[in-house]
């Protein structure tokens, strides 16, 4: 029996095959995927990027149910025209908090990567209700109904206990009053806003809806928008030392 | 009784089945009691309802059913099991016309915004991976699940392996389709492209899915040919590789277990490699390798000639499946993933040209010293045709992974008709090619119900694939120029809004190109419908009917 | 864990020093067993698997 009709049990044997499948295509997965776990240059070295505040990341949940990232990209490339157009390019410091990432892949909208702060609450709540009364060549669809929903705040500290199991730093403090703090985002006039604002620095508090009463979707989609890309201050982030 | 009662016995899988779902039944309710929202408390109701119909389908079958299970073989001959086949071609075709009118719809959108009716059920962002899923997972995925069980039992001679396992997969996966799309209806999404369903979808998906590699495995180990043909080596690549990207890219810790919402384990950048190492795999394993290994089967039984070169077919099988693992980052070029990553990406993404042409190759010049066939036979031309558009697309995806070309294209409508000339013009014909030959086969028919139609079918549709596609080049280019544009003076020359407009005609003509491929899958189910019911209409003179070329 | 980190930075120095002589040469014995000529009746036969049913 020669090597090559040895080399045969690859045809004959379904037990191996299924082997060396598995090796073949495991080679490729591990090479890549594994050192970005162990790779310190994987992610800069930035100040200010902090979790989600309840109220943003119910805001950032209603942003994933509504498919969005299917039309907005959140990821600036370093690119001349990007730059210009969004801002500084994306850092992987800047997600790393974010479970699932929403980098996104098509832009049929702006990229939103750096959207927080460049339009008031207003324009957002006229836009998000219907686009084409700010923007008459907009293709986006309406989103009335945020306005009418508001946000159950029950299983607010839940949401947060799950993201610390999958890695995201809340402490104790910030769960336990995860409830509170939901609420006391979006009212500038709430007893607890600034425990809050201490709880979660740079945080705005405001009515982002414009309406009185509880919290809605239009809220907290708000809320997450106008954070996105404003936690790093690009005048004291150190390029050089995060050179890859 | 007329029969003694020991003459007659469950079988394992029988009984054990049956308990399975009555415990199944019995979670889900639990389930549904104790939901802490409508979408989970429907699913559960839908998932106790499923399992309470297997339990009784299972008891009513074991009770009608002889003493003895079908045997492997009758007179000698293998006694192949069809029904589980029948049923997922049936359901090929209902998700594809499903998927392709709602893609029609979601394209429509685009165009005329106002068809959103700013409901949230009917928005462009939860309809968009109800198409996708409807179209790569519902209408692909039983075509393959369909040949594979087909192709395994004929190329090995025995029967399926198993007795209602085979059942559970494609009743189950069905009903995995059913759970992932009313989940984006009511919102219920992971938000990770092609991977949306939530955490229990996908544990119910696993159950199922390793349910396929066992009856897939079992039937090739009690084999009575020798030799495992290259067919069934895509086959099982397809499905061990899927298994392993659903569980690499899906872990997730639920919020509640009685809540739909997950947390995924990954986070930032990692998140995103596994994301689109798994996404770019799904082509490469379910759109590519699936689908290969109907080319490897249908097109050389068609023909009626074995594969143009079958050593060409072993060097591709490990070529393809070595080569594509490694593609994932390209769909990450300049982004905040670590530069290494991004070329190694584009280095094995400009490789893998080379097995893909390869297998192009082996798939036409199987036609060679018949191309004549391709003048009288529609059914071989749309499988022949889809091999180019395979060869066509993987020229353009290894192109396009090259940074400079796809700082352009990226995010733009490029990546769009890229894909669908892939999905419309490979996986859809191939598809198409497959199905119009088995219905006949399964359904023991001479042939179809007309070649004719089949004709209208392959021209209607691919004047629709290319009106789809050179559309897509169009904006996707223009939208590309149009972003890093700039005016003498140095500044940028288009606001995104001016974009949008640009876009205006093409996604126009983007629609009227899916309508009319939707219109060609209409036809092909009315023709197979017919095929079923009455068999071969005409005596086929096909030469006589066909236009010159 | 030590003599593991071992192995394993061992193992991803070879393969990341020698990749591409390593790939090459599994491709080169795919393709060598693929056209040895004492393998071709063996595919030939294999390849009429499809047509040869019933």
């Amino acid at each position: 029996m020669s090597f090559w009709t040895r080399h045969q049990i690859f045809e004959k044997n379904s037990i191996v095959l299924i082997v060396g499948i598995l090796a073949v295509i495991a080679i490729g997965g591990l090479v890549e995927i594994t050192p970005l776990f162990y790779l310190k240059s994987t992610i800069e070295v930035v100040d200010g990027v902090r979790p989600y505040t309840p109220l943003e990341l119910t805001g950032r949940n209603i942003y994933v149910r509504e498919g969005c990232y299917l039309c907005h990209s959140q990821m600036i490339r370093p690119l001349r025209d990007e730059v210009e157009r969004y801002g500084h390019f994306s850092l992987a410091a800047e997600s790393m908090y974010d479970h699932p990432f929403q980098w996104g892949s098509k832009r049929t909208g702006p990229d939103l990567a750096r959207v927080g702060a460049k339009y008031s609450d207003d324009w957002h709540v006229t836009h998000l209700t219907n686009p084409r009364a700010i923007v008459p060549q907009s293709v986006m669809p309406g989103y009335s109904f945020l306005a009418q929903t508001e946000v159950d705040p029950a299983t607010i500290a839940d949401h947060l206990r799950t993201s610390r199991i999958v890695g995201v730093p809340y402490t104790d403090d910030q769960i336990a009053n995860a409830v509170a703090d939901l609420t006391a985002q979006a009212d500038p006039d709430n007893a607890g806003a600034d425990a809050f604002t201490k709880r979660y620095p740079k945080a705005v508090v405001r009515n982002f809806d414009g309406k009185a009463g509880a919290p809605t979707e239009m809220d907290a989609l708000i809320a997450y928008l106008q954070v996105l890309g404003t936690l790093v201050d690009f005048k004291l982030y150190n390029e050089k030392a995060n050179l890859r | 009784m007329s029969q003694p009662l020991n003459s007659k016995s469950m079988t394992i899988g029988e009984s054990g089945l049956a308990v399975f779902f009555a415990a199944a039944a019995f979670l889900c309710l639990i389930g549904a009691a104790k939901a802490v929202d409508v979408a989970f408390g429907f699913h559960a109701a839908l998932g106790a309802a499923a399992s309470l119909a297997s339990v009784f389908v299972i008891l009513n079958r074991y009770f009608d059913r002889p003493s003895l299970l079908p045997p492997q073989e009758i007179n000698g001959r293998p006694n192949y099991n069809m029904g589980p086949i029948k049923f997922a071609t049936v359901m090929s075709v209902f998700w594809g016309i499903a998927g392709f009118t709602v893609g029609l719809l979601i394209a429509s959108q685009l165009a005329w915004p106002a068809l959103n009716f700013d409901l949230p059920w009917t928005s462009f962002g939860r309809l968009r991976p109800l198409h996708t899923s409807a179209v790569i997972f519902a209408f692909g995925g039983n075509v393959l699940i369909a040949t594979s069980f087909y192709v395994v039992q004929k190329t090995s001679r025995v029967r399926l392996a198993g007795d209602l396992a085979p059942w559970f997969v494609v009743l189950g996966y069905n009903f995995f389709i059913l759970i992932a799309g009313t989940g984006y209806l009511l919102g219920v999404t992971q938000s990770k492209e092609y991977a949306e369903p939530e955490w229990y979808a996908d544990l119910w998906l696993t159950i199922v899915w390793v349910t396929y590699l066992l009856v897939f495995l079992m039937t090739l180990v009690k084999r009575k040919e020798p030799h495992i043909f290259v067919a069934n080596w895509f086959y099982l690549a397809f499905i061990v590789t899927i298994a392993v990207l659903h569980l690499g890219n899906n872990p997730a810790v639920p919020v509640s277990v009685f809540g739909s919402k997950s947390y995924i384990v990954w986070g930032g950048v990692q998140d995103a490699m596994f994301q689109w190492w798994y996404g770019h795999n799904a082509v490469g394993f379910f759109l590519t390798a699936g689908f290969l290994a109907i080319m490897y089967y249908f097109i050389p039984k068609r023909a009626e000639r074995p594969i143009y070169s079958y050593r060409l077919s072993i060097i591709h099988f490990w070529a393809l499946i070595f080569l594509y693992i490694w593609a994932g980052p390209h769909h990450l070029h300049y982004t905040a993933l670590p530069d290494w990553a991004q070329t190694l990406g584009m280095t094995f993404s400009i490789m893998l040209w080379m097995p893909s042409w390869g297998g192009m190759i082996n798939g036409l010049m199987t036609l060679s010293g018949a191309w004549d066939k391709l003048r009288t036979d529609p059914v071989l031309r749309m499988l022949v045709v889809s091999v180019a558009f395979y060869g066509m697309s993987t020229f353009e995806g290894p192109m396009m992974s090259i940074k400079v070309v796809n700082s352009l294209s990226h995010y733009t409508d490029w990546t769009i008709g890229h894909v669908h000339s892939g999905a419309l013009g490979w996986v859809g014909f191939v598809s198409f090619g497959a199905l119009y030959c088995m219905v006949p086969w399964l359904w023991d028919r001479k042939g179809l119900y007309s070649l004719k139609l089949v004709n209208w079918h392959f021209w209607i549709a691919t004047i629709g694939i290319v009106l789809y596609i050179s559309a897509m080049w169009v904006s996707g280019i223009l939208q590309g120029l149009m972003w890093r544009a700039y005016t003498s003076l140095g500044f940028l020359e288009y606001s995104f809004i001016e974009s949008v407009e640009a876009m205006h005609p093409f996604y126009m003509i983007r629609a009227a190109g899916g309508a009319l491929f939707l219109i060609g899958s209409l036809i092909m189910a009315y023709n197979l419908w017919m095929t079923v019911r009455v068999g071969e209409a005409e005596v086929q003179s096909p030469v006589a009917l066909q236009p010159a070329e | 864990m030590r003599a593991i980190l071992t192995v394993q930075n061992f193992t991803s120095n070879f393969v990341t020093t020698f990749w591409t002589p390593i790939f090459v040469g599994i491709f080169l014995a795919i393709v060598a067993y693929a056209l040895w000529p004492r393998n071709k009746s063996a595919f030939d036969e294999a390849s009429k698997i499809p047509l040869r049913e019933e």
